[in-house]
């Protein structure tokens, strides 16, 4: 009889007020977006036709004007995105190995590991172009710093999560066979972040394409320069080629990462 | 003193507190032979892991003196530790193998105290290092195994490479930390007799935590009972008698 009189609740009184609390938040959070945006009525009629003319002077695209201007463009763009990924790596492996708890056993190293990355993560593309284009001068030095600096953040983020949730038991047992810290993360680490590895590295190649093409927006080099040229012109129906071209190439890099992926992992 | 008292491990006052003030081992005195096994039995959570940890340095002693030949392992840092631990090799319950590596690089991991960074990096073992290899596999029955990854393996045979890597440092001392107890009855038989059967052979000492009495009695020469952590009973298999038992692990229902 007892066991009838039990009363089963699934949140506690102070988990219901949370749960209240938070749905309240998100209520207030979107009203206040929607007021403070202002969308100007005029513009938002006219908008649908303003978009067909737009597409109007896109058609037919300019395909003529793809070789030589935006193909050059484009390598530059394939270029800064490679080797942007490159130096990225470069950097976040160490500062993924410092961050991650269980390989760097110092608290305050890790958090200042740590430090660096959300720095770099918090920092758009966009805006490390701005700061490199203003340190190197416009052009793919630029954007291949923009690239590798934003991508430090994502990668070393990723890397040492992975690191942090390996097995434990195999370095134990190659630390109990007298091995150096160097031969314990080389043979104990590194074989079971490898698949890990190998995704996080054509995942961010494979955003940092998309990133580049943009970045040519504020001078930083690749087909975003030719993109600018076009808009500022309002030869819309180079625009069109050019955005092809960038869609083409995102597809093709689409379909190579997740071939590759899967022959990797 | 004579020069054979030194030899073998030999362990006085050794203690270990997890928490300050609360001692897992609680002073622990125990002379092992340079040869033998030797079985540690006792309730979960009484110390045996601990215990055998604390030879290799895998948990830190609070107090106390390990020597293993006349040498005190207890003051050991870095280098001198490392140089320590590549005299004794460890059989883990859970095998503890680099899944993703081969059988043969798992091996090998008990040369890693031996090569350098490079060699290792570029898989350029010593030519005598591989010829070991090969023949301890062979020793450990999975002669056709070299190249599989770890983790395709069984259980039992997982097992037998963890025992391999062990013997591939050529130790001067064997520590098994429950190395049958996630294995069937048939298996944990089979790896018992292989692992006393090669470290006999190889003039090893061995020391094996192990859940199960009758396994105990079967492959041991010594039994060391152990509760609260310290020893309550220490000798020969024939020896150990319900009374001990009861002590051991408390009750009697189970007997």
């Amino acid at each position: 009889m007892n066991a009838l009189m039990r009363e089963w609740q699934r949140f506690t009184p102070m988990e219901r007020f949370t749960r209240w609390a938070v749905y309240f938040a998100l209520v207030v959070t979107l009203v206040w977006a929607v007021r403070n945006v202002e969308i100007i009525p005029e513009f938002l009629i006219d908008a649908p036709e303003q978009m067909v003319d737009l597409l109007v002077r896109m058609w037919p695209p300019d395909l003529g004007h793809y070789h030589p201007a935006v193909h050059h463009a484009l390598v530059e763009t394939l270029h800064i995105a490679s080797l942007g990924t490159l130096f990225a790596f470069i950097f976040a492996v160490p500062l993924a190995l410092l961050a991650a708890r269980n390989i760097c056993p110092y608290p305050g190293v890790n958090a200042f590991a740590q430090l660096l990355l959300v720095t770099s993560r918090s920092v758009n593309s966009l805006v490390w172009a701005l700061i490199f284009v203003a340190i190197f001068g416009p052009g793919a030095a630029a954007g291949t710093f923009a690239i590798a600096f934003r991508s430090i953040g994502f990668v070393g983020k990723l890397l040492a999560e992975a690191l942090e949730e390996i097995a434990p038991g195999p370095l134990e047992a190659l630390e109990a066979t007298g091995a150096p810290k160097g031969h314990v993360l080389l043979k104990g680490a590194w074989p079971q972040i490898a698949p890990a590895f190998w995704g996080v590295a054509l995942f961010r190649w494979d955003i940092n394409i998309r990133e580049s093409a943009v970045l040519g927006l504020v001078g930083a080099g690749g087909i975003g320069v030719v993109l600018d040229d076009a808009i500022n012109f309002f030869q819309w129906d180079r625009v069109a080629t050019i955005l092809l071209t960038i869609l083409v190439v995102v597809v093709v890099a689409e379909i190579i990462v997740t071939r590759l992926r899967a022959k990797l992992i | 003193m004579q020069a054979g008292a030194m030899q073998g491990l030999i362990i006085k006052g050794l203690v270990k507190e997890y928490v300050p003030g609360k001692p897992v081992l609680r002073g622990i005195n125990l002379a092992i032979a340079p040869q033998g096994i030797t079985a540690v039995i006792g309730p979960s959570g009484t110390g045996k892991s601990t215990l055998l940890r604390c030879i290799n340095r895998l948990v830190e002693p609070t107090a106390g003196e390990i020597l293993l030949n006349g040498q005190d392992l207890v003051p050991l840092r870095g280098r001198g530790l490392r140089m320590a631990r590549r005299r004794i090799g460890m059989v883990f319950q859970e095998y503890n193998l680099v899944e993703r590596l081969t059988v043969m690089e798992n091996v090998l991991s008990g040369r890693l105290g031996y090569v350098s960074l490079w060699q290792a990096w570029m898989r350029r073992y010593p030519d005598a290092d591989i010829a070991r290899a090969f023949s301890l596999l062979d020793a450990v029955g999975l002669p056709e195994q070299a190249t599989r990854r770890a983790d395709a393996l069984s259980g039992g045979q997982r097992q037998r490479v963890g025992i391999a890597r062990a013997l591939m440092q050529q130790p001067e001392l064997l520590l098994a930390d429950e190395p049958t107890s996630s294995l069937d009855p048939r298996t944990a038989v089979e790896i018992m007799e292989l692992m006393t059967g090669l470290s006999t052979s190889a003039g090893v000492p061995l020391v094996v935590n192990i859940h199960n009495v009758d396994l105990a009695r079967r492959f041991a020469q010594r039994i060391i009972g152990m509760a609260g952590g310290e020893i309550v009973f220490d000798g020969p298999p024939e020896a150990l008698q319900s009374e001990h038992l009861r002590q051991i692990y408390g009750g009697e229902d189970w007997l």
